[in-house]
């Protein structure tokens, strides 16, 4: 089934919404590359869930609304956004940056929540442990480091870019420079608060991952309380993407086992 | 017209081969690369060529700023226009710099240029700029709030120079409770303030209002850019209600004259091209981070994919006026030709570019001032300022 397109205005922001499927929610958040495409993963994962992708204030069809300087802006719109769809029990799943904003809003409030996925996040820093300079990438070597498989890098660069295509990833770069340039792609205080989250929480990781290397998974797990970490070999940046698979299955596990 | 010469300060000995294991002369080209010893000599040279200027009559020297990279070694320029400030005697001293969105606390700004114009009795042009996009990456800083932060600080300095103290100063970036600057700028209400672009509207409109008047210098572009820009910054200010004359309107070029066209060619061919493939090359993400320019420009330079980073030649950069070489008359024609056409009242040139050595420099120094200068100054005599060409 295909999902359905809205547009939902929420805190003065007119936002774009693919949903589709039935069951307990699942509010997924997009990484800094946008979500302007419904993709495989997320038609599976409709097959189980009631799964709502918007796009993100600044990102694609979304507007850019004044009020949004960080990603703790970005933490309460989505705060305003499960009010808003009157959203409870939601499966809070965020990849890359949107990990970022999902840990944001889970310390300030997780009283609709069921579980937390946080897939390759961004949102701490460990001394020593460099990410990518994504913004120094090339488009090719942006390609070659978000994949393991190099095949799936070719098959990402094979694609031609229109010119909405185009205007859509200048739009998304600026909202991550604005959110993520500096300090690069973290909140320095958030690792002192990441105890306040008191719903069950998966880490997930590619375990080659070169945006986010995957020694912040140990880091993110020994400040979440109870948090279990999972570490997908042969895999890079974005498992969702790359191990579909693997990635829906232990994430169906763990809601699963979540909801008993 | 009035003749300034403009120094970058290149790292002239640079190791020119080190492109085959780095891609670009900024930021990530290791600092190792710099020898103290050679540099401590640069430094010295350059000055004393700046001196030099000084002595035969420019109307003006000027310093810039770029940080981390091998093509200008003046990342704090107030260094340098400070050791000008005492040893030349008439020139005006042009800071273009300061890359405003790069600071913290932009005050440092209000307060170095007042202690250069109170040290120079007023010579002293203040320069404001974003700076090129590599810097946001050199220093951390957002590109993302680039013109925000630009528009803060430049509102913040002016204030500083213009409203008794202290004032407060409240922004999104920036709030001072103090703003109680001394030393007090010398000139009065403040010192020429000179906005260096690549060319953008924004920056134009910027520059043009009505209540800033700001010279507007079009840096290293095609002459067809330059009268491009040059003519909506005379349509910005009409609409503003006001006719913009020369004085407002500024460009900068690199520039060799020499004997003949022939020995101007071949003595600086190997240094323009050192300069345009050694010194200026970056790849496009170095140059454009996210948010540093409108999305509109960012569309055009995808869109254009090729052109930065793309191999250029002496004929190449001559054919669209980014480079000016010849005899002393075929410069002067040159000029005399852009100067009708387009009317600016500030030509910038950099008399040094790339590697080009001492001697060289020297003579194309001396020779500007002997047999160009002249000719141009005995016209302004002759003529009454016009406002800029339509």
């Amino acid at each position: 089934m295909a999902p359905r397109e809205s547009f939902e205005t929420v805190a003065g922001c007119r936002t774009h919404v693919w949903r589709a499927g039935d069951g307990a929610s699942l509010l997924y958040l997009h990484g800094s590359n946008g979500a302007s495409v419904w993709l495989p993963f997320m038609q599976t994962l409709s097959e189980r869930f009631d799964v709502i992708v918007p796009e993100h204030p600044g990102y694609g069809l979304s507007d850019t609304p004044d009020w949004l300087d960080t990603v703790g802006d970005m933490a309460y719109f989505y705060l305003d956004f499960i009010d808003h769809f009157g959203l409870d029990r939601v499966h809070l799943v965020g990849g890359s940056l949107g990990g970022w904003i999902a840990a944001e809003m889970a310390v300030r409030d997780c009283s609709h929540v069921a579980s937390l996925t946080l897939v390759g996040s961004a949102g701490i820093h460990m001394k020593g442990v460099r990410k990518g300079d994504m913004f120094m990438w090339s488009p090719e070597e942006t390609a070659r480091n978000l994949f393991h498989d190099q095949a799936l890098a070719q098959k990402t660069l094979a694609v031609p870019m229109d010119e909405a295509a185009m205007l859509t990833m200048i739009k998304n770069r600026e909202t991550t420079a604005k959110l993520a340039w500096q300090p690069r792609f973290y909140n320095p205080d958030l690792h002192k608060w990441l105890h306040r989250i008191s719903v069950p929480t998966l880490l997930l990781w590619g375990a080659e991952d070169r945006l986010i290397p995957a020694a912040y998974g140990p880091a993110f797990k020994e400040l979440i309380p109870g948090a279990r970490l999972m570490t997908i070999e042969k895999c890079g940046h974005l498992p969702q993407v790359e191990k579909p698979d693997v990635f829906i299955s232990t994430l169906v596990g763990f809601t699963e086992e979540t909801a008993r | 017209m009035k003749f300034y010469f403009m120094h970058l300060m290149p790292y002239a000995d640079l190791d020119l081969d080190y492109d085959k294991k780095y891609n670009s002369a900024w930021v990530t080209l290791p600092n190792s690369y710099y020898d103290p010893e050679k540099g401590h000599k640069l430094y010295n040279r350059y000055l004393d060529e700046l001196e030099l200027a000084d002595r035969l009559g420019f109307d003006g020297v000027c310093v810039n700023e770029h940080h981390q990279n091998a093509y200008g070694l003046m990342p704090i320029p107030a260094v340098t226009a400070g050791a000008l400030a005492r040893r030349t005697k008439q020139a005006k001293i042009a800071v273009l710099g300061r890359a405003l969105p790069l600071l913290n606390n932009p005050l440092v700004v209000a307060e170095e240029y007042a202690m250069l114009d109170n040290i120079t009795g007023g010579r002293l042009i203040a320069g404001f700029v974003r700076g090129i996009g590599a810097e946001y990456h050199a220093w951390g800083a957002n590109p993302a709030n680039s013109h925000e932060r630009f528009h803060e600080a430049h509102d913040l300095i002016v204030q500083a120079w213009t409203q008794p103290g202290p004032s407060v100063y409240e922004g999104k970036h920036y709030h001072f409770d103090y703003v109680n600057t001394w030393p007090r700028t010398y000139q009065q209400p403040h010192p020429p303030i000179w906005i260096p672009s690549q060319g953008s509207l924004e920056t134009i409109e910027f520059a043009a209002a009505a209540h800033h008047r700001y010279t507007y210098l079009q840096t290293f572009s095609p002459i067809t850019a330059l009268a491009r820009y040059m003519a909506m910054y005379k349509e910005v200010a009409e609409r503003n209600g006001y006719t913009a004359t020369e004085e407002q309107v500024g460009w900068s070029v690199p520039l060799y004259v020499a004997e003949t066209d022939e020995i101007a060619r071949r003595e600086a061919e190997p240094h323009i091209d050192a300069f345009l493939n050694k010194f200026l090359r970056m790849p496009r993400e170095m140059l454009l981070p996210p948010g540093y320019t409108s999305v509109r420009s960012m569309m055009g330079v995808m869109k254009a994919k090729s052109d930065i980073g793309g191999r250029q030649t002496i004929d190449d950069v001559a054919a669209k006026g980014m480079f000016i070489y010849g005899s002393p008359a075929t410069v002067r024609e040159k000029l005399e030709e852009y100067h009708k056409s387009i009317g600016f009242g500030h030509l910038l040139m950099l008399l040094q570019f790339g590697t080009l050595p001492a001697e060289l420099t020297r003579k194309n120094i001396e020779t500007f001032a002997a047999e160009v200068m002249p000719f141009f100054r005995e016209a302004r005599a002759r003529e009454p300022a016009r406002a800029v060409a339509r």
